[in-house]
C-alpha cells in the first residue's frame, strides 16, 4: 500500500505548485492536474525532448507531473466551473497557486469551497499570501529569492559581482515543501476525526525562513552577514573552502580539523600520499596533533593556533591541486576527512552512490517509444513506497475518464466549450 | 486545536538538518523529547554553544541557532553508556510514536538502538534517520554536512556566473530542505500507520533528496544527452527555462544595492521600455524575445547602467506599478524589520527561553485555518525537562531521579 493511496487531489496546473502535486502523486495520491484547454503554460518551457518544441515534449512538464492524471478543462466559463466544483467536491485536497482573487472571481472563493465542503483541505500557494500590501505584486522565482533574502547570501567575495540566484526554481520549491508538510499535517488531523481546512502558504515568507544564519543572526544579535564565494555568508571574511583540483573540477573542503585526533588523521592521509615532502608547513600539522582541541577563538590572536589552523587549510588546498576532484573526495573521505566533490547534476546521477540506491528509475516514454531514466526517490518509505506510477499526462489524456467517474456528462460539457 | 497533539517523538536530531523536522512537529502540538548526552553537555549539537548570542554570555544554553531550531521541544539528558540510561531510553521509546535522528550512518545502531531493536521495544515504531548518504551504498561511512551535500547533489555547481568558480549557496540549503523532506517522510509514515497500524524505518540520504531538485536539467541529460558542465554554464541570474530576458540582478544606487527584474514577455518588455523611457529601449532589436536573448550581454549592460543611477525601492515601486515582476534585493534588516509583506504571517515569533529571555525566531511561512502552529517556548536548556519527563511520562519519584543524577545517568 502506498502512503497516500485513496487520497484524491485536484491540482490547478501552475508552475508554483507542480512540485507539491508531484510529491503527493509519487507517494500514491490520485492527483488530477487541471489544465486550460490550450495546455499548462509550463508545457511551453524548454528543454524539450530531442529539442523539438512541442507541448508533449517539455521536459519541465515531464518532470513536475509524474504520477498525475490530466484533465483539460476551462473553469473560467460557468459550465467548466461547475464541473470543477464537482471534482473538488469529490476530492480530499485542492492544490492551487492562483493569484489572490482569481478563484473568487471565477466563483470558487473560500466561502463557496469551505462552505460546501467541510472535509476539503485547500492549499493555496501565492507569492505573498492572500492579504497584505504586497499581495498583488508580480513575482517570479528570481524576485522571490531576491526579496526573501536568499540571493543576498549567495554570490562571490567580490561584491562588484551581483548576488546570485541558484538555478532550479528553488524559490518555488521552498514554499512547496512547506505546503506539502502542511497538507500532510492537515490530512493526519482529518484522519484523526478533524475537519478540513484552508492553508495559505507565502513563497516570500518561505524564502525568508530558508536562509539559515542570515535570519537568526539578525533576529538574535542584529548582525548582517556578507556573501562569500562558495561558502557560508558570514559577519567576517572567512577562509576559502572551495578548491580547484588537478582536473579543473572543484571540491568543497568544509571545516578544517579542530581536534588533535583530526590532525592525526589528516597527517596520516597527507603523508600516505607523499604530500608532506613538498609542503614545509607539515610541521604545523604535527603541532596540531598535540592540541586536544584547537580553540578557534584564538585564531588571529595566538600565533601557534593561527599557524596550525592555516596550515590545515593550506594542506587541503595543496592536496587538492595534486589530485583529481574524485580522487581527493574519495581518499579524504576514506581517511575520515569530510569533504565533497562539486558535481554537476548529471555527474551526480551517474555516481556509484546514486546507482546503488536505485536512484535511476526507468519509465516507458510513449512520445519517444523508448525508456527514459528519471530521478528517484527523495526518501525511501519501505512499507509505503515512493513510486512513479505513470509518466506525465498528455493534454486532456484523462478528461473523459475523470469526468465519467464523477458523473459529469462530458458531451454536454463539450458542447459548452468547457472541454474539447 | 493542534493537528499533531498526542504524538510523541523520541528525538536525537540536532543542528538544522534534523532539528528542522521536529521543529515542525512541535509547532503543531507533538511532544518532542530531545535526548542529549550529559557527559559532554549535549555538545554533539555544535549549535548549542555557537554564535549568534543575545549578549556577552557564552555557554551550552546560549546558542542562538540552537534555540531557533528547537523551539517548543523538551530536553532531557541521558547517559546511554550506562545500563540504567539505556533502560530509561527503552521506556521512553516504548511510549513514543517516532524516533528521529540525523547522526552519521550507524551511530544509533552502535548505541544499541538500531531499527530491529527499536521494533522489539515498540512494534509499530516509526524510525526516521537522515544522513548524507543513507545506510547503504559505497559511501555509507562517509561524513557530510550541508555544504558537502550541496556539492555532491549538483546544487553548488548550479549556482554561479558563467565560466567562473561556483558561487554555491551562502548557507546550508540542504539542512533546511533535508529537514523538510525528513518532516514529510515522518508525516507520510504517520499517516500510513494510522491507516494500517504498520511502522517503518525511513533511511533518508540527504544527497538523494538534493539531487531530486534538478528535474528538467537531469532529463535534458537522460533524454537529450546534454551535460551541464559545458561552456557558458551555469547561467548566473539569467533564465533559460522559461526563457526570459532581461532577467537578472542589476546594480542599484548605493553600495551593494541591487534590484531583481524578470521580463516575462514581449508585453513586459514594452512596459519596461516605457518606464526606462530612453532611446535605446525603443530599438526594434529588443522588441522580441529572440532579439533580447541574442543581445543579452549588451542588454544586461544597458540595464545595469539604467538601474545603477536609481534607488532600488523607487525602481521596485515604479516597475511593479507598470505590471512587471521586479523586487529590491533585500538584506536581513530590510526584509525582517521593514518589509510589511510578511505581516499577515507570524513570521518572526518571540519565544521565551529559560536562559536567553525573549528572542525572536524563524516562524513558519503559512497559516492553517483550523490547526495553526504555535511557537512560543524557547529551545530547551541542557536537561531542562529531565525531571518533568521522568516523573510525568515514566512515573519516577524525586528520590529515584536524585539517585540517577548521583550515578551520572542524567
Amino acid at each position: 500500500m502506498t502512503a497516500l493511496s485513496g487520497i484524491r487531489v485536484i491540482e490547478l496546473a501552475n508552475e508554483r505548485c507542480a512540485l507539491a502535486g508531484k510529491l503527493l502523486a509519487d507517494m500514491g495520491a490520485d492527483v488530477i492536474v487541471i489544465e486550460p484547454l490550450a495546455g499548462a503554460v509550463s508545457r511551453g518551457y524548454a528543454p524539450f525532448a530531442e529539442d523539438i518544441p512541442d507541448p508533449e515534449r517539455s521536459l519541465h512538464w515531464w518532470h513536475y507531473n509524474t504520477s498525475k492524471r490530466g484533465v483539460a478543462l476551462d473553469w473560467t466559463v460557468p459550465e467548466g466551473r461547475d464541473a470543477l466544483k464537482m471534482l473538488i467536491g469529490g476530492a480530499d485536497l485542492l492544490l492551487e497557486a492562483e493569484d489572490p482573487g482569481v478563484l473568487a472571481a471565477a466563483g470558487l472563493g473560500d466561502a463557496t469551497l469551505s462552505g460546501a465542503m467541510e472535509r476539503l483541505i485547500h492549499v493555496s500557494i501565492t507569492p505573498f499570501g492572500p492579504l497584505g500590501p504586497r499581495s498583488m505584486e508580480q513575482a517570479t522565482d528570481l524576485t522571490i529569492l531576491a526579496s526573501g533574502g536568499v540571493t543576498m547570501a549567495c554570490g562571490y567575495d567580490d561584491h562588484d559581482l551581483p548576488p546570485i540566484r541558484p538555478m532550479g526554481d528553488h524559490g518555488y520549491a521552498m514554499g512547496e515543501h512547506f505546503a506539502v508538510q502542511a497538507a500532510l499535517t492537515a490530512l493526519i488531523f482529518r484522519e484523526a476525526g478533524g475537519e478540513g481546512q484552508k492553508i495559505d502558504v507565502s513563497l516570500n515568507a518561505a524564502a525568508n525562513v530558508t536562509t539559515e544564519l542570515s535570519s537568526y543572526n539578525w533576529l538574535v544579535a542584529g548582525i548582517t552577514l556578507q556573501r562569500q564565494t562558495g561558502r557560508h555568508a558570514s559577519p567576517y571574511i572567512s577562509m576559502p573552502t572551495q578548491y580547484r583540483c588537478k582536473d579543473g573540477r572543484y571540491v568543497n573542503t568544509g571545516l578544517p580539523p579542530r581536534t588533535g585526533k583530526q590532525y592525526e588523521l589528516m597527517l596520516q592521509w597527507f603523508r600516505g600520499h607523499g604530500f608532506d615532502k613538498d609542503f614545509p608547513e607539515t610541521v604545523f600539522l604535527e603541532m596540531g596533533t598535540k592540541h586536544p582541541v584547537l580553540d578557534l577563538a584564538k585564531i588571529g590572536v595566538d600565533d601557534e593556533v593561527t599557524a596550525i589552523f592555516s596550515a590545515a587549510r593550506e594542506a587541503l588546498a595543496y592536496a587538492s591541486s595534486q589530485m583529481t576532484a574524485y580522487e581527493f573526495f574519495e581518499s579524504a573521505q576514506k581517511a575520515n576527512i569530510p569533504v565533497g566533490i562539486i558535481y554537476s547534476p548529471d555527474e551526480a546521477f551517474e555516481d556509484p552512490h546514486y546507482k546503488s540506491r536505485g536512484f535511476q528509475v526507468e519509465m516507458d516514454q510513449p512520445q519517444l517509444g523508448r525508456k527514459v531514466r528519471y530521478l528517484g526517490a527523495p526518501y525511501a518509505l519501505p512499507a509505503s513506497p515512493w513510486q512513479l506510477s505513470r509518466v506525465a499526462p498528455m493534454l486532456g489524456e484523462h478528461t473523459d475518464e475523470v469526468l465519467a467517474a464523477a458523473g459529469i456528462d462530458a458531451e454536454e460539457l463539450r458542447r459548452s466549450g468547457a472541454i474539447i | 486545536m493542534s493537528a499533531l497533539k498526542g504524538l510523541r517523538f523520541c528525538d536525537f536530531t540536532g543542528q538544522l538538518a534534523g532539528a528542522a523536522a521536529t521543529k515542525w512537529m512541535a509547532a503543531f502540538g507533538a511532544e518532542v523529547i530531545r535526548i542529549e548526552d550529559p557527559t559532554n553537555n549535549g555538545a554533539w549539537d555544535v549549535l548549542r554553544n555557537n554564535p549568534p548570542f543575545v549578549d556577552e554570555r557564552r555557554g551550552t544554553d546560549l546558542g542562538g541557532g540552537f534555540n531557533n531550531h528547537n523551539v517548543g521541544k523538551l530536553g532531557i539528558t541521558l547517559n546511554l553508556k550506562t545500563a540504567r540510561g539505556r533502560e530509561i531510553l527503552e521506556e521512553i521509546i516504548a511510549k513514543s510514536d517516532v524516533v528521529t535522528e540525523n547522526f552519521a550512518a550507524g551511530v544509533l545502531e552502535r548505541l544499541g538502538f538500531g531499527y530491529d531493536r527499536l521494533r522489539e521495544i515498540k512494534p509499530d515504531i516509526i524510525y526516521v534517520s537522515n544522513c548524507g548518504f543513507g545506510h547503504s551504498g559505497p559511501y555509507r561511512d562517509f561524513k557530510t554536512w550541508g555544504p558537502i551535500v550541496q556539492a555532491l547533489s549538483g546544487l553548488t555547481f548550479n549556482s554561479g556566473l558563467p565560466d567562473m568558480e561556483p558561487a554555491g549557496w551562502g548557507f546550508s540549503y540542504m539542512d533546511h530542505t533535508g529537514g523538510h523532506y525528513m518532516s514529510m517522510a515522518i508525516l507520510l509514515a504517520l499517516f500510513h500507520r494510522m491507516r494500517t497500524g504498520e511502522g517503518q524505518w525511513v533511511d533518508m540520504a540527504c544527497c538523494d533528496t538534493g539531487l531530486t531538485l534538478h528535474g528538467p536539467a537531469l532529463l535534458d541529460y537522460t533524454v537529450n544527452g546534454r551535460k551541464a558542465r559545458r561552456e557558458g554554464r551555469p547561467i548566473g541570474n539569467r533564465s533559460e527555462w522559461p526563457a526570459m530576458a532581461p532577467h537578472g540582478i542589476y546594480r542599484a544606487l548605493g553600495e551593494d544595492q541591487w534590484i531583481a527584474i524578470a521580463c516575462r514577455s514581449d508585453a513586459d518588455w514594452q512596459a519596461l521600455a516605457a518606464v526606462i523611457a530612453e532611446d535605446w529601449a525603443n530599438a526594434p532589436q529588443w522588441a522580441t524575445l529572440d532579439g533580447r536573448i541574442a543581445g543579452q550581454d549588451e542588454l544586461d549592460q544597458l540595464m545595469n547602467a539604467w538601474c545603477s543611477a536609481r534607488d532600488k525601492f523607487a525602481m521596485h515601486r515604479q516597475l511593479q506599478d507598470a505590471g512587471l515582476a521586479a523586487a529590491a534585493v533585500l538584506g536581513a534588516r530590510e526584509r525582517i524589520d521593514e518589509d510589511p509583506a510578511n505581516d499577515h504571517f507570524d513570521m518572526w515569533p518571540t519565544v521565551t527561553h529559560s536562559a536567553m529571555g525573549d528572542v525572536r525566531v524563524d516562524g513558519l511561512p503559512l497559516r492553517m485555518s483550523r490547526t495553526p502552529q504555535e511557537i512560543s517556548r524557547g529551545g530547551p536548556c541542557i536537561g531542562e525537562h529531565t525531571e518533568q519527563v521522568l516523573t510525568g511520562l515514566l512515573g519516577m519519584d524525586i528520590e529515584a531521579i536524585a539517585a540517577l543524577r548521583e550515578e551520572g545517568v542524567i
